[in-house]
């Protein structure tokens, strides 16, 4: 049976504004701003990070790893998620979720994060200096920032196999979960002269394996940086995504994603159709025709669009599904919602795109630049569109345009306003989030898989937290109820 | 009804569906595209007066 696909996205939100127009600052202020609003002054610990280990087993010559930035604003939220300064960007890493609907409230409670600590920045802000963020991936000019999704993966499977079985899904998901792009900003897609692509992030991908996320950026990064016990799990750090504004195209991409690496944990990867020859030009070119007619070879000599590969790992998926149930992944009702909404997205971008534009981000934000372009008589690329293109992803609800195209939601205002305070209570984040909230006072730092408390006498307390399904409200809460102290918990915890 | 009779007479139900059909898509059609004039006036209603400073001024560090 395929491990729990415990999931989470962690999102760098681009940045406007601020004192200087420095764009490091603006961040710092962004998160010491949320912080600073009560909700959390609990740094982050770096113990346990290691991101330059690779996945691969051995350490690519020249590789890059990425820094770490241990002197930038970083917090630990009372829902489980962490909130800092990531290169100069501020970033919301979500809690670990148990399900894809659950990741997709969480993510769209970062957003929530995001307002609040802009509004309380722009309070003791002069008005010119306002800041402002956007849920995006890119400005226009070629630099590119990440939305990175992080999936459970049990480490006895190959990670070729991973490799072998996830790159269809990587390089055609954005059919249905791209972000959609004005124009393009790269020389790789500037041959194609795309006035419109599905994804906003393909077009920055340069190799189909590899462990930089910054330059030279991989379709299957390796970092190998499990945050858990590494003799049981994996974490696959998914960096090719699409910061998604519909909470329908979250879902469906962290669904789909999630219920093929359980088909792979537990039938292999012989069921799924085989890898473009070339993969990054595969992502590359999909990504320029969102007519979705490009058509890419495989070794056995096929060819398919990138709407053929979904369909057949759509079957992928179903079948699994009916032969094992979906457990790992969801409850039946929501991997049957989920199987659903995949469905109707891919049927609708071919068919019926019209019916699709409350769902898939990219038909919803061709829609208005159509509309605009035609309307006013606009050239391919004119500087509206790509305003339009900004906009859209503008996180402000006066301002966002994404938030006016009439998105399906999936959770209620309520349910989204509950996660930003309270951690899911599905995996070891309910832990962390309750530690955070009842003994700030004598919490030390924090981490996915540690907690540090100082309880007043003797030395630091580290508490381990080594399998993310567990520290749930099901396993700890009790524990909570029964002891109110910080000193009273860490004595119960080591007796 | 004769092989002929009952031909046509399918030809002429055909025909007559996809006359309705024309017309519903016509009719789905309009109101499409008054949906989408709806749209387009409320997002210029919001959108930055100046589209040209607005996107020459946002850049971004690259990150991750």
């Amino acid at each position: 049976m395929a491990i729990a696909k415990i999931l989470g996205i962690e999102t760098e939100y681009g940045i406007a504004g601020g004192p200087d127009l420095d764009p490091t600052t603006a961040s710092s202020i962004i998160v010491n701003a949320y912080a600073q609003h009560g909700r959390t002054r609990i740094s982050w610990d770096f113990n346990d990070e290691s991101p330059g280990t690779d996945a691969r087993g051995i350490l690519g010559v020249g590789s890059l790893a990425p820094m770490i930035e241990t002197h930038l604003a970083n917090t630990v939220l009372t829902n489980g998620a962490r909130l800092y300064v990531d290169h100069a960007h501020p970033e919301y890493s979500s809690p670990e979720c148990r399900t894809p609907v659950e990741a997709t409230r969480y993510d769209q409670a970062g957003e929530e994060v995001m307002r609040r600590a802009l509004r309380v920045a722009n309070e003791s802000l002069p008005p010119e200096l306002a800041i402002a963020l956007y849920k995006n991936n890119s400005d226009g000019k070629g630099n590119s920032y990440g939305t990175h999704e992080n999936y459970l993966v049990a480490r006895d499977v190959d990670f070729a196999d991973v490799v072998r079985a996830m790159v269809p899904h990587f390089v055609s998901r954005q059919v249905v979960v791209g972000a959609g792009k004005v124009s393009f900003e790269t020389d790789h897609a500037a041959s194609a002269g795309p006035p419109f692509q599905l994804s906003a992030r393909a077009e920055f991908f340069e190799e189909v394996v590899g462990l930089e996320t910054t330059l030279k950026r991989p379709i299957i990064n390796t970092r190998d940086e499990p945050h858990s016990d590494a003799d049981r799990f994996r974490r696959l750090h998914v960096i090719c995504g699409d910061a998604n504004m519909s909470p329908i195209a979250t879902l469906v991409k962290l669904g789909s994603t999630a219920l093929l690496l359980a088909s792979l944990e537990d039938e292999g990867a012989a069921a799924f159709p085989s890898a473009p020859t070339q993969p990054v030009h595969a992502l590359r070119s999909y990504s320029c025709d969102p007519s979705l007619r490009t058509t890419v070879g495989d070794d056995e000599g096929r060819t398919r669009t990138a709407w053929d590969y979904q369909d057949e790992l759509w079957h992928v998926a179903d079948r699994y599904v009916r032969r094992r149930g979906g457990e790992a992944v969801a409850p039946e009702h929501e991997v049957a919602y989920i199987l659903t909404q995949w469905r109707e997205m891919l049927d609708g971008v071919r068919d019926e795109p019209h019916a699709v534009a409350d769902r898939v981000d990219w038909v919803a934000k061709r829609r208005i630049v159509e509309g605009f372009q035609s309307r006013y008589n606009l050239s391919d690329g004119d500087a509206k569109l790509r305003a339009i293109d900004l906009q859209y992803h503008d996180i402000r609800r006066d301002k966002s345009l994404a938030l006016r195209v009439g998105f399906r939601e999936l959770s209620t205002e309520d349910e989204i306003r509950d996660a930003v305070h309270q951690a899911p209570g599905s995996t070891r984040a309910y832990f962390r989030g309750e530690c955070v909230t009842r003994f700030p006072d004598n919490i030390v730092s924090a981490n996915w898989d540690s907690i540090v408390f100082d309880i007043g006498h003797g030395p630091l307390q580290r508490i381990p937290m080594m399998d993310p399904t567990r520290g749930t409200r099901e396993l700890v809460g009790a524990l909570f109820d029964d002891n109110l102290t910080a000193v009273a918990l860490v004595t119960a915890l080591n007796g | 009804m004769t092989e002929q009779e009952r031909i046509q007479k399918q030809r002429n139900e055909r025909t007559r569906e996809e006359g309705e059909d024309v017309a519903l898509v016509a009719k789905k059609g309009e109101q499409l595209k008054a949906e989408l004039d709806d749209l387009l006036d409320e997002i210029d209603g919001v959108l930055e007066e100046n589209a040209e400073e607005f996107v020459r001024n946002y850049v971004q560090k690259g990150g991750q």
